[in-house]
């Protein structure tokens, strides 16, 4: 395999008050794919972003972009990257087209008011030029922190958490956007704790928590690997109690008595189905309709944080 | 060495200065001539002349000296701060600039506006007072000097900051009564003996004497020594400087 792109070896990074931030994370991106870096807040995720850009100094790893690393050689490593931050942070008073200008002038590169340009016309943001960023919607705003990122053509492309606090036809732009970076080549991370974002448009989906990589797996095994199904039954009429011949298996009866939950294993030998069915028959019970759900990379992810959780320390 | 990076910092901060140029200019301007009526005018007819020197010509330098200080130092805090306030000083640290770089370009940028302002005053007071200056080359190389390290000084003051109070509380507690009491309107040797040993521990009046030498000739303390002191004032603030982005105290998490 290729080398990747980012590479990442023993990362600690331990704040003044002894807080550890990130324990020892080692983690390889990939030139050009698109990598969720997925967990729940305060696990790390932007500390480990920071880490990368050399915004946190790391307490103790190393960090290689492209081959450079990120102490050492940090202005070839830098030069590779482009942020776009968490929070919406701009210079208010400042024209769009010469924030970009700005950002693309601080990673070294000559000035393209052309480029700029094309990378504000891609994020529809063509018209808002000569715009003061202050008079631009949250939506805008954020896609003008992308331009800032592309302004000076980034290969590594960090995104934390990009669609936070944003409404879904935005989101789906902002895919989009994200999508046709990757069609250009340019390796993608973002955080986000939206699992239904990560499992969207990720090739590949790391889970962080508590300053550690749980897994890095690619979004379609992981989901294969970890998939529970869930098989739910209506009934054509209300059953009042679980009948004593079904108590043997995993079974909800939801309230209204009209529907049972039936979870299984879909890597398991026997997904004991057909028994179900028939011992459910057996009771005389008429089944109005059947339909099977896989469990959401939400499900896996809660599961798997739990693990870490019930783990010895 | 990123010169582009420089270019691109200095460019955006002093699109900010003429952004606000009602405020950059006209406030310090207008600041200086009311000086120039109360002190000069009205109060320095009473005093006829101040070792030789015409009351009103007399306290030329301090004013210039007052306004670009205060400047110099307000602009330099202001530039770093606003960026760790709003957050865009992520941007400027994980691009790839050295410390060096940084400082060059928000220093360089606040030391032109402290110079151009100065110079605004200086030809502010050629309407009020008959002025000659004597050694023009020295006069630039001590108003420059004065620029760039009091800009310094300000950048560090805006890294160590934490609020806008902060921000204000060291140009107001600390670098205005050192200007007042720094011998801008009056020589050092006005002042009782016991208050004349005290002022040599103010590193304003080198500044000022300095000054006021490149205009008349004549000194409160050798010039050399004036010029010694700026040098090891700014020495002392870029030594600071490289300190803080060593340890990122203040900057990086």
């Amino acid at each position: 395999m290729a080398d990747p792109i980012v590479r990442i070896r023993d990362l600690v990074k331990r704040y003044d008050d002894g807080f550890e931030a990130l324990k020892g994370v080692d983690l390889d991106i990939r030139e050009g794919e698109i990598l969720a870096l997925l967990g729940p807040n305060g696990a790390g995720k932007t500390t480990l972003i920071s880490a990368i850009c050399g915004i946190a100094q790391p307490t103790g790893g190393t960090i290689t972009v492209g081959g450079h690393d990120t102490v050492r050689d940090y202005r070839r490593a830098r030069a590779l990257i482009g942020l776009v931050p968490q929070e919406v942070t701009l210079e208010p008073f400042e024209q769009v087209a010469r924030t970009v200008a700005f950002s693309r002038g601080l990673f070294g590169k000559p000035r393209d008011p052309a480029l700029v340009e094309r990378v504000l016309r891609s994020l529809s943001l063509g018209d808002k030029m000569r715009t003061k960023v202050v008079e631009l919607s949250g939506g805008m705003k954020r896609r003008v922190l992308i331009a800032k990122a592309l302004a000076h053509e980034p290969r590594v492309l960090f995104l934390d958490e990009p669609t936070a606090g944003v409404d879904v036809e935005l989101r789906r732009g902002m895919w989009d956007v994200v999508a046709e970076l990757k069609r250009q080549g340019v390796t993608i991370i973002l955080t986000t704790h939206y699992i239904e974002e990560a499992e969207a448009i990720a090739d590949r989906i790391a889970v962080i928590n508590g300053g550690r990589i749980l897994l890095v797996e690619e979004t379609a095994a992981l989901m294969a690997r970890m998939g529970q199904k869930q098989m739910t039954i209506a009934l054509a009429d209300p059953m009042p109690a679980l009948p004593e011949r079904l108590a043997a298996y995993d079974l909800s009866l939801s309230q209204d008595g009209r529907s049972l939950t039936y979870t299984f294993d879909t890597r398991a030998e026997r997904t004991g189905l057909t028994r179900l069915l028939s011992d459910l028959l057996a009771t005389g019970a008429r089944v109005a309709d059947v339909t099977t759900r896989q469990s959401s990379l939400e499900e896996i992810f809660v599961g798997l944080t739990r693990q870490e959780e019930e783990a010895p320390a | 060495m990123n010169l582009a990076a420089i270019r691109a910092i200095y460019v955006f901060e002093m699109s900010r200065f003429f952004r606000t140029i009602l405020q950059s200019l006209i406030s310090p301007v207008l600041s200086t001539s009311l000086y120039f009526v109360v002190f000069g005018a009205a109060i320095g007819s009473r005093i006829d002349q101040v070792e030789g020197i015409p009351y009103g010509a007399f306290i030329v330098p301090g004013l210039i000296m007052l306004t670009v200080l205060t400047q110099a130092t307000s602009n330099a805090s202001f530039g770093i701060y606003f960026p760790k306030f709003i957050g865009t000083i992520n941007e400027i640290l994980s691009a790839p600039m050295s410390f060096l770089e940084i400082t060059i370009g928000y220093v360089g940028a606040a030391a032109t506006k402290a110079l151009f302002i100065g110079l605004v005053i200086l030809a502010t007071s050629f309407f009020f007072v008959d002025l000659t200056i004597l050694h023009p080359v020295w006069m630039a190389a001590f108003l420059v000097l004065t620029c760039v390290s009091f800009a310094l000084l300000g950048f560090i003051i805006g890294i160590w900051a934490k609020n806008f109070e902060q921000l204000q509380l060291v140009p107001l507690l600390v670098i205005t009564p050192l200007v007042f009491l720094g011998g801008s309107f009056y020589s050092i040797t006005m002042l009782p003996p016991a208050w004349q040993t005290i002022s040599y521990f103010n590193p304003v009046v080198y500044l000022v004497s300095g000054f006021r030498w490149s205009f008349f000739g004549q000194s409160d303390v050798a010039m050399g020594l004036s010029l010694a002191m700026i040098l090891l004032f700014l020495a002392l603030c870029l030594g600071v400087i490289w300190w803080i982005f060593r340890t990122g105290w203040r900057l990086r998490k």
